[in-house]
């Protein structure tokens, strides 16, 4: 049973993948990475890690691709520009090349757990409590750096996909701010690391004056960064 | 099931997603594929979890699926980005930084 069960899902799990590699509209490359998703999680409970193979569920196969599937849509996906490039005949090359390596390695290891089923089963092995007290013990520092992990990629997100596009018409109190006069480099990262002082002293000796940015523009303030 | 068969669909489906990689130049299908990789790598910890009767393989899955989603955010983001700018959504004519 556990053998059908296996071939049903591997099979599923490689189709899949050979979907997302050779599907050209990315919409069911995104489809077919859902099937390939689940047929890894079936994989997950026959290895009895019931709590990943959930994770993966509930967390890949429904939450991340619905973000794919947002930005697949938002993106247009794009047309596939057509070959011509080397990479064409030789990423598959390598691609065979590294599944032959990595059989060699395999059949060749001293490891003899690869023909057996595993160790003995414990119960209660890989369920929510076990996984749980794994993490707040012994892995703890992992789970901390996991997640500050999630928070910078999530403020790293923000950051890179927001809108630019320069003040708004109706803002002109911040525009009345932005657009005083003040001394160079006061405000920015270059007084913070002392370039302004060494400015100073440099003005000093020169004599020079010290000069003025951000005042009224004649041209449009520019609207894109 | 011996555990080696789990193995050797974990190396063809990391393969396939290495060969995805290098071939396809939609970014967005770049991504898909690293995260078969990703994926790839998932099924070999947990089935050494399952060889060794320790959890700790099912823990690094886990830590790995975080390091998946964090690596899907900003690279969506940076996809997004790309494209409010109006420039193509291919990886080789993006070579801006190419050296």
């Amino acid at each position: 049973m556990s053998a059908v069960l296996f071939f049903i899902a591997a099979i599923a799990a490689i189709i899949g993948a050979i979907g997302v590699v050779t599907l050209r509209n990315p919409l069911y490359a995104v489809l077919a990475l859902v099937c390939h998703l689940i047929s890894l999680a079936a994989l997950f409970l026959l290895l009895r890690a019931e709590f990943v193979a959930a994770a993966q569920v509930v967390v890949y196969a429904g939450a991340v691709m619905v973000l794919y599937v947002f930005v697949v849509a938002y993106v247009g996906g794009g047309d596939e520009v057509k070959a011509g490039n080397s990479l064409r005949i030789l990423g598959p090359m390598f691609a065979v090349a590294l599944a032959i390596e990595l059989f060699i390695a395999m059949l060749g290891t001293g490891l003899s757990g690869i023909k057996g089923h595993g160790a003995p089963y414990k119960l209660g092995f890989g369920d929510p409590e076990h996984i749980g007290k794994l993490f707040l013990t012994d892995y703890l520092f992992a789970f901390e750096v996991a997640s500050l992990l999630l928070l910078v990629a999530a403020i790293g997100a923000i950051v890179l996909a927001r809108r630019r596009r320069g003040l708004d018409a109706d803002d002109v109190e911040l525009a009345r701010v932005l657009s005083t006069p003040r001394p160079a480099y006061t405000g920015t990262i270059a007084e913070g690391v002392g370039v302004r002082r060494v400015r100073e002293q440099l003005e000093q000796v020169h004599g020079g004056v010290t000069e003025l940015i951000g005042g009224p523009r004649e041209d449009e303030p520019e609207e894109k960064s | 099931m011996a555990l080696g068969w789990y193995l050797a669909v974990s190396v063809l489906i990391f393969c396939i997603g290495a060969g995805g990689v290098l071939v396809r130049r939609n970014p967005l299908v770049i991504l898909l594929c690293l995260e078969l990789m990703l994926n790839a790598g998932n099924l070999a910890l947990v089935t050494f979890a399952r060889m060794h009767g320790s959890e700790a393989g099912q823990i690094f899955a886990l830590i790995v699926m975080v390091v998946a989603a964090c690596e899907v955010t900003v690279g969506l983001g940076l996809i997004v980005a790309i494209s409010r700018r109006n420039l193509p959504i291919d990886v080789d004519e993006l070579h801006e930084l190419n050296g």
